[in-house]
């Protein structure tokens, strides 16, 4: 897989990231040896071979449904850049 | 041409936990907004998510009630996408091994029976809710909902026109709601319905090119937005042009769809699999367990109303239109032993109050105990019918304490024999010549007698107990 300016650009799309055009030739490095590192692991035959989503041996760990006390809405707001009558306010979305 | 109409339904159901799916925030509807979020399901950094086990049972009893094999090893895992409803940026979900698949709901359109196939059924997080904001043409995002569990229900294709889809929803949220595992509300969004339609001519296998319309919210909307956009795909072919494939919107005050406006790339979730929730395995003895578990469902019920308790299919399915009648009925029966006599007060009485009052079924609460022990006094003759209303209202309406509120009100009929003899003999000697009509054989001046003395005693003794003081004394006079 080659990582050229397209893949950048739909990344940075699909992100809503703006990178400079010094970001965009660093990310093309980084991520051509990450993914040269990992296409490494194509060279083995995974044919019979479950595919692992985790490294533990365990399984069904659950909560009990019991309702517990939420944040207090000051903190939860704490971190917006905006905030109105208790919402995040953020720039028009809904169409 | 004569066209065919294929229709796919994805089904939204929010489920009636406590706590949302991997935090103990409330799932309760309605509180003033971000007052039911905490860091995990604002997506705070650093926070990790523990699922709430009643989500994974009421997944496998909605899998079972609608025929569903049930996957033994199930994963979780990330569908990306960036909007601000979603404060991770992803939302958690099943893509490669959903939770049931393959069943099958059975509908009846007509008196013509079919079967619905259900592709899967998967557990995943609700999003926020976004408002716009008019006076600052901005969008207002509250996370109260996010993280609230849901199932998606994915029909197979089968449906041809809007009264099987009808049919389908209203059996679904029937199911759901006597399973206990959804409220199914639509006008409060806990079931939503997306609507994928394609048209073909009749006779055509493949599919046409499919719409998909979003959330909408009235099952009379969603027979009306098929109409429409049925109509629509053909007009377009027949005009020469194509069916795109897009989200359209439904318009409800223009009665209409549109195009939403295409966000490229959308479709890309990139889906992998969740690292921070580890795999469930849901073993036999966990779906032996949900089996005995599984709750009559309403058609079981009506079956068993008319079989066993002796009443009309009418009376049955106004009863089991509502699962908190259906409920209120069966403890109050089992306490007085009187199903009939419950089933009239609820179809008549509380009905009327309910619709009188504006409320909704599922929001009253009448204590089963005291309902029962006003048909009990009613049965004995201890009220009359009259009484019996109004203290049943009382009770809709104040939830009164009924012996006493009868013995504030006056309303015990007089179990005092002396006094009904002292009014009897007084009403006779009033009314001489009723007396002689009735020795004359006119029947009807008994009925003059006992209304006169009922009307002495202002309606409160027993009927029966009149009748028959009258009848001996008039026989011995
Ligand atoms: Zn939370």
């Amino acid at each position: 897989m080659t990582i050229d300016n397209k893949l950048i650009e739909y990344l940075e799309e699909l992100s809503r990231l703006r990178l400079t055009e010094e970001e965009k030739e660093k990310a093309k490095a980084d991520l051509s040896s990450i993914i040269n590192y990992v296409d490494k692991l194509n060279e083995l035959d995974t044919e019979n071979t479950e595919a692992m989503s985790h490294p533990f041996d365990y399984t069904n760990n659950f909560r009990k449904d019991e309702a517990g006390s939420s944040f207090d809405r000051e903190l939860i707001l704490m971190n917006a850049p905006q905030k109105k009558n208790g919402c995040f306010r953020v720039p028009k979305t809904v169409e | 041409m004569a066209w065919e109409t294929v229709i796919g339904l994805e089904v939204h159901v929010e489920l009636a936990t406590k706590s949302k799916i991997f935090c103990s925030c409330t799932t309760e509807f309605g509180g003033e907004p971000n007052t039911h979020v905490c860091p995990v399901c604002s997506g705070l950094p650093g926070v990790l998510p523990t699922l709430n086990e009643s989500v994974v049972e009421f997944a496998v009893k909605t899998g079972l009630a609608t025929n569903c094999e049930i996957t033994r090893f199930n994963k979780f895992d990330r569908k990306n996408y960036f909007y601000p409803d979603l404060p991770k940026a992803y939302q958690v979900s099943q893509l490669y091994l959903p939770i049931c698949r393959n069943g099958h709901v059975d509908i009846e359109v007509n008196g013509t029976k079919k079967s619905i196939g259900i592709h899967e059924i998967h557990m995943e997080e609700d999003a926020g809710k976004l408002v716009h904001d008019p006076w600052e043409d901005s969008t207002l995002v509250d996370y109260n909902r996010c993280g609230v569990p849901l199932l998606e229900i994915v029909s197979e294709p089968d449906f041809r026109n809007a009264d099987e889809v009808i049919a389908y929803l209203e059996k679904l949220r029937e199911t759901l709601i006597y399973l206990g595992v959804s409220d199914c509300k639509m006008q409060e969004g806990s079931m939503r319905a997306d609507v994928n339609l394609s048209v073909r001519p009749v006779g055509q296998t493949e599919f046409g090119t499919r719409t998909e319309m979003k959330n909408i919210n009235s099952f009379k909307a969603i027979s009306r937005a098929i109409v429409y956009e049925a109509k629509r795909q053909i007009e377009q072919i027949e005009m020469g042009k194509k069916v795109l494939q897009e989200t359209r919107r439904w318009d409800e005050n223009k009665d209409a769809t549109y195009a939403m406006r295409s966000k490229e790339n959308a479709q890309d979730y990139r889906y992998f699999p969740e690292p921070d929730l580890l795999p469930i395995e849901i073993s036999e003895e966990w779906i032996e367990r949900a089996k005995a578990e599984m709750p009559e469902t309403a058609a079981q019920k009506r079956e068993r109303y008319v079989k066993e308790l002796g009443l009309t299919e009418y009376d049955a399915r106004v009863l089991t239109a509502e699962r908190a009648l259906a409920l209120l009925f069966e403890s109050a029966s089992d306490i007085c032993k009187e199903p009939k006599e419950v089933c009239n007060l609820i179809t008549g009485e509380l009905m009327r109050l309910i619709s009188e009052s504006g409320t909704s079924a599922d929001r009253i609460d009448i204590d089963p105990e005291k309902m029962a022990r006003i048909i009990t006094l009613t049965v004995k003759g201890r009220i009359n019918r009259n009484a019996e209303k109004e203290v049943f209202e009382a009770l809709f309406r104040e939830n009164i304490e009924p012996e006493q509120y009868i013995k504030e009100k006056g309303l015990m009929m007089l179990e005092d024999d002396d006094l009904v003899n002292d009014t009897v003999d007084r009403v006779l000697s009033e009314n001489p010549k009723s007396v002689e009509d009735f020795k004359n054989g006119k029947e009807k001046a008994f009925g003059f007698l006992v209304g006169q003395t009922m009307r002495a005693l202002k309606g409160k003794a027993n009927p029966q107990t009149v009748n028959k003081i009258l009848r001996e004394k008039l026989g011995s006079m």
